[in-house]
């Protein structure tokens, strides 16, 4: 079952045109990777889908819904979280507060903490800085707190723009087993990488990006294997 | 010289404290609408003079009844605050939605003036229905609270002289320490401030958090604004007199005290305005006898600014303040 579609979506920066027609697909359950070199379209891509920009052509589906240029207060109250490049961490809130930020929308106590004591489960270091302003924590931590903050919406679909950016290649390894163990709980990933290798690994499909076009898309095992691919991005 | 300071000091911090809340509780509303859009609302000086006549009209018009005798005044008070905060409240989120949020992506300078521009479509609309409705513009509310307390000090200790006040002045100070209270925890410890200030901090991300972020920024204007007519409320309670102008001059030592403090920190505005009002009051009993008559009490805006400039240019981020550069 197909939980994102999106057709043939133009997004625009002013004049500048970022997206050139992207079209993709995610299915429930899947790993999805979307991966590119800088500038290719990736992040503005999430951002098409969870309503951070608008589009100018084309339509997004979530659920069979058509969620095309709703607000991202909308989109992701049915389900749909997006953690942002750079981790955007609230840098002058606790731990606890980022947490309680991502769980917003809902209002039973119960069910927050419930949700909390998951996201510690998941990274028992949140737990143990809960009282420490977001921002004074290391970056592999902030990775944690965002992911964790997302996943205090309880998401059936989680968007990860460049999880591994700027992290030590132990913590890099720590997030993609998160990021696997989740898929395995039965959260669906779209995950966007310049990391091609250990995106592609772990992915069931995978797209390329490449200004602002999908160039080439396949299995993640098909895609490493692929000649272009190892030229361009796994050199 | 220094002995005769010590002997005025009960009175300079009992008339500096009530002042000093005013401005802080004014400042709040700078604060908070920078902390959010980085925009000054120079109109919220204004939003502060409504309140003042709001509430005057409401204590004229209570007065007339003839069973209000029987109602505590404290209670008419409250009454007064409330009805006149939701106002103004409303009024500063109506401003927002018409004249600042149109102009959101605009280059800062644009609201900027349009919020000078308020200012003054605020005085005139004040000034032409008190014209029409008393005949001035110049207004004095019933007396309440008029009991004149004096604290004997100077039988407590021969360096005190007896330091006197209205019973005003304990109203106004303890409703504005209770809106302080209630503000700051309302912004440290709820979930609707923690949102706040998570839009504060980065718009893009706090909507990832299904935080309607428009919402937050009218709840913000509504907030500060109602504090600000609360205040507009004590002043006329506290002053007696007021007129369509009182919002500017005191505006301005409210957005100053805001950025002494720190601009954008709540608590900073708080400790920004309770200083600024010590230190004027200060300024008035005792810049005769510093200068040696050279410069009388009504030169006490120069000695606060003076020590605004001071601070400015050794803590520019205001005293409570982080430096600029901590930014993740
Ligand atoms: N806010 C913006 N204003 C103007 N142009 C932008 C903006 N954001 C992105 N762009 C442009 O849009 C194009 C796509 O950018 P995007 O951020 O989606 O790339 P990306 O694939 O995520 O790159 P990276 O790997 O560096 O994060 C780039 O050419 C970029 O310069
Ligand atoms: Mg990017």
């Amino acid at each position: 079952m197909t939980i994102l579609q999106i057709n043939n979506i133009e997004t625009y920066y002013g004049g500048i045109q970022a997206l050139r027609g992207i079209s993709m697909d995610v299915k429930k359950g899947e790993i999805v990777t979307l991966i590119g070199s800088n500038g290719a379209g990736k992040s503005t891509t999430l951002k098409s889908i969870s309503g951070l920009e608008k589009v100018k052509t084309g339509s997004i589906f979530y659920k069979e819904q058509e969620i095309t240029n709703k607000p991202a207060h909308q989109t992701t109250l049915i389900g749909m979280a997006h953690v942002p490049e750079g981790r955007k961490i609230f840098a002058t809130l606790t731990v606890k507060e980022n947490l309680l930020m991502g769980a917003f929308s809902v209002s039973k106590k119960s069910v927050i903490e419930e949700r909390m004591e998951m996201v510690f489960g998941l990274f028992p270091i949140l737990k143990k800085r809960i009282d420490q302003k977001g921002g004074t924590m290391s970056g592999g931590e902030q990775q944690m707190l965002a992911i964790g903050r997302a996943l205090m919406m309880k998401p059936d679909l989680l968007m990860l723009d460049e999880p591994s950016m700027g992290l030590a290649p132990i913590i890099v390894e720590q997030i993609f087993d998160i990021i696997r163990q989740l898929n395995q709980e039965g959260i669906t990933i779209l995950l966007v990488e310049q990391n091609a290798y250990q995106a592609l690994s772990i992915a069931h499909r995978g797209y390329v990006i490449q200004n602002g076009e999908i160039v080439l898309s396949g299995k993640g095992t098909d895609l490493i294997e692929n000649d272009e691919i190892r030229e361009a991005y796994l050199a | 010289m220094f002995l005769e300071m010590i002997q005025t000091l009960p009175q300079v911090l009992i008339d500096g404290l009530t002042l000093g809340a005013v401005y802080a509780v004014v400042a709040l509303g700078y604060t908070m609408v920078y902390g959010i859009l980085q925009l000054i609302n120079f109109a919220h000086g204004e939003i502060f003079m409504t309140g003042a006549f709001i509430g005057t009209a409401l204590f004229i018009f209570l007065m007339g009844m003839s069973w209000i005798t029987a109602i505590p005044q404290i209670l008419v008070l409250i009454v007064v605050l409330v009805v006149t905060a939701s106002l103004t409240g409303l009024m500063g989120m109506g401003i927002e939605r018409v004249a600042y949020r149109p102009l959101r992506k605009a280059p800062r300078l644009i609201p900027l003036i349009t919020a000078i521009g308020i200012s003054f479509i605020l005085q005139d609309v004040v000034r032409f229905i008190a014209e029409l409705s008393s005949g001035n513009y110049i207004v004095t509310g019933p007396s309440l609270f008029t009991e004149q307390i004096t604290l004997k000090l100077s039988s407590v200790s021969s360096n005190f002289n007896d330091a006197s006040f209205k019973s005003s002045f304990i109203i106004v100070l303890v409703i504005a320490i209770i809106l302080m209270v209630s503000l700051d925890y309302f912004i440290n410890k709820t979930k609707y401030g923690i949102a706040m200030r998570a839009v504060a901090l980065d718009r893009d991300t706090a909507s990832l958090m299904s935080i309607n972020v428009n919402k937050m920024i009218s709840l913000t204007f509504f907030i500060g604004s109602a504090l600000g007519g609360a205040t507009g409320v004590l002043f006329a309670v506290q002053y007696g007199t007021i007129d369509p102008f009182i919002g500017f001059i005191l505006g301005m030592k409210a957005f100053i005290a805001a950025v002494l403090g720190g601009i954008g920190n709540i608590r900073g505005a708080m400790f920004g305005g309770i200083l600024l009002g010590v230190l004027e009051m200060f300024a008035a009993a005792n810049l005769s006898l510093i200068t040696a008559g050279i410069l009388g009490a009504e030169y006490k805006d120069v000695f606060a600014f003076a020590i605004l400039i001071l601070v400015l240019i050794f803590k520019p981020e205001g005293l409570l303040g982080r430096p600029v550069a901590e930014k993740v």
